[in-house]
């Protein structure tokens, strides 16, 4: 199922990469004339209500959507492993305060969260970085900062266990740095699980993306991602069932091959699980 | 199973406990709304009419320039107090308005996790008595195709299926609807299908793969064993036995996705129209209403915070061991 799912989320990659210098229809070029048409040879997934081409629309979507995916998953596990590091080597204080903070954002309800800073923050970012360039910086920072609590969580279990285990224990005896038994002796070791994680943050990322650009408050519509092209079509259900089928069916098919490809990661990487 | 009470003491805790969660999302709340940029006074700034004393008088009035802290103290108050503000847009008070919304979302999320966990407590349970068989490889799939889904997608499809195509279901909730009697009743269960069904289907796919574990981690113990050497029939250990431990965890799980099940109502209010708190919050933010904004937020992450608090009076009630530590 992993290695389908691979070559499955290997294609959507390549289509999306190469599509722009294969599939050359411009993204925003508008023909009344051709509005709302099913798939045919000239727009092989059919057009949207100004008739632009759909398949351009979602190679460019595709684009933004995976990008915002993985930028965020970085983002989620780079906060993610420095706070459950900075927990698991520091006991006392510092490790309960840092527990409670992560218990306290896991215990936020993430959308009405997410929606409230973009809906704070919009209009200043947009100022400063342009209407896309602000869009992408903010979604990726606010799925990438309400999204490291698991990794966190789970970095912190694994320094507790390694930190006591003899290799460490030699490296500390042969006078290494705090710093340098994090680095080259415990990270690499904790890092298995932690690549699990990611693989699932970057499908959850695709879907919040998706989600806060369908509700209208991600990308601006006139920005294609496959969750503002859906959103869009969401009006023209009963005429054009196409224009919605085909960016639902590739945010589907993209996150469920992302999360096929962890499951098989966990399988790979956790040799204890027998059964 | 004998069932005891769990003690005064322990709740006691609990709900002391929840007392530093709550303050620590409404710091989160405030400092968001204090970091954002702009103010409520700029409008008057740009208002050749208006004088900059009055500006500066009406800013210390309204302790715009107070320190951080004091105003955090003032929001805090005027929160417990039941003054959330009033609503540009609806011109009532946000407290009202929120309460008015509010049983519509409790009752689509109560339905939908019930049937969340009418799939997946059978489905999962059946799947782990017989691991890696056919069934399990089905259900296993199934669940993944299921939290793989984003609800927006889902309900999109079921609109297209059973209001476009089959037209059986209406796919506008409406809460003014003109009959009395059964009829007015079918007519809500027949709204309501839809979103229930994209929102259950979600998270009982999620809970199914749970379920699973649990049960394999319970089946495997020792007690098992026994029961089955006594001579209890099988399907008796499966449900007496193993399934009233397994679900133990069970219950934390369906208490912690609770963050997740209110995105999900907000996607799904919005798409069926739903007249709850999530489709109030995102109209309320496209119409710059930022009172009502806060007031939603808040609420819904205060509601989170007391089905914790559910869970966990609930777990301690089901496993002696954890209320009496």
């Amino acid at each position: 199922m992993a290695l389908v799912s691979a070559l499955a989320l290997a294609v959507i990659l390549f289509a999306v990469l190469a599509g722009p210098f294969i599939w050359r229809v411009p993204i925003n070029e508008i023909d009344f004339a051709a509005k709302l048409q099913g798939p045919s040879w000239k727009h092989p997934l059919g057009t949207d209500d100004l008739g632009q081409d759909l398949l351009s629309r979602l190679i460019y979507g595709g684009r933004i959507s995976i990008a915002v995916g993985f930028a965020a998953m970085v983002v989620a596990i780079f906060f993610g492993v420095l706070v459950g590091a900075i927990a698991g080597m520091s006991s006392g204080r510092v490790d309960a305060a840092l527990m409670w903070v992560t218990d306290l954002f896991l215990s936020l309800p993430q959308l009405p969260l997410l929606l409230l800073v973009i809906y704070l923050f919009r209009e200043p970012v947009k100022g400063v970085l342009g209407v896309e360039g602000g869009a992408f910086v903010l979604i990726v920072a606010v799925i990438g900062g309400t999204r490291w609590m698991s990794a966190a969580r789970l970095v912190r279990a694994q320094f507790l266990s390694l930190r006591e285990k003899e290799f460490v224990e030699a490296a500390r005896a042969l006078g290494a740095s705090r710093l340098r038994q994090v680095t080259q002796h415990i990270l690499p070791n904790a890092l298995g699980p932690v690549i699990v994680v990611a693989t699932i943050d970057v499908a959850a990322a695709i879907i919040a993306e998706s989600t806060l650009s369908f509700l209208g408050l991600g990308f601006p519509s006139d920005v294609p991602t496959w969750g503002s092209v859906l959103r869009d079509a969401k009006d023209y259900l009963d005429i054009a069932p196409h224009w919605a089928l085909f960016p639902g069916a590739l945010i589907f098919i993209t996150v469920l091959a992302i999360n096929f490809i962890g499951d098989g990661l966990r399988d790979a990487l956790d040799p204890r699980r027998v059964l | 199973m004998q069932v005891h009470r769990v003690s005064r003491q322990y709740v006691i805790r609990k709900l002391l406990i929840m007392i530093p969660s709550l303050l620590g999302i409404s710091v989160v709340l405030f400092s968001l709304l204090a970091l954002a940029p702009g103010d409520p006074f700029d409008e008057l700034a740009t208002n050749p009419a208006v004088p900059p004393e009055v500006r500066a008088a009406l800013r210390a009035k309204f302790g715009l320039d107070d320190p951080v802290w004091m105003r955090y103290w003032h929001w805090l108050i005027a929160l417990l107090q039941g003054d959330w503000g009033f609503s540009f847009v609806s011109r009532m008070d946000v407290s009202t308005l929120i309460m008015q919304r509010l049983p519509v979302t409790l009752i689509v999320i109560g339905a939908s996790q019930i049937l969340a966990i009418a799939i997946a407590i059978p489905v999962g349970v059946l799947a782990a008595t017989r691991p890696y068989s056919l069934f399990d490889q089905v259900a296993n799939t199934f669940a993944f195709i299921g939290f793989s889904l984003p609800t927006f997608f889902t309900g999109l499809v079921l609109i297209l299926v059973f209001s476009i195509q089959l037209d059986w279901l209406p796919f506008v909730y409406r809460a003014d609807i003109a009959a009395t009697g059964w009829a007015f009743y079918w007519e809500h269960i027949k709204q309501s299908i839809m979103p229930v069904t994209v929102l259950g289907l979600f998270q009982g796919a999620a809970l199914v793969r749970f379920v699973r574990s649990s049960v394999l981690d319970v089946i495997r113990l020792d007690y098992v064993t026994t029961a089955r050497s006594k001579g209890i029939g099988e399907r008796k250990v499966i449900t007496r036995h193993v399934v009233r431990t397994a679900l133990i965890p069970v219950v934390t799980l369906v208490a912690l996705q609770m963050p997740i099940v209110f995105s999900g109502a907000i996607v799904t209010e919005q798409i069926f129209r739903v007249p709850g708190i999530g489709s109030l919050l995102i109209s309320s933010m496209l119409a710059n209403d930022t009172p009502v904004v806060m007031g939603v937020t808040f609420v819904s992450a205060c509601l989170v915070v007391i089905f914790n608090l559910i869970a966990d009076i609930l777990y301690g009630w089901l496993d002696p061991r954890i209320a009496f530590r």
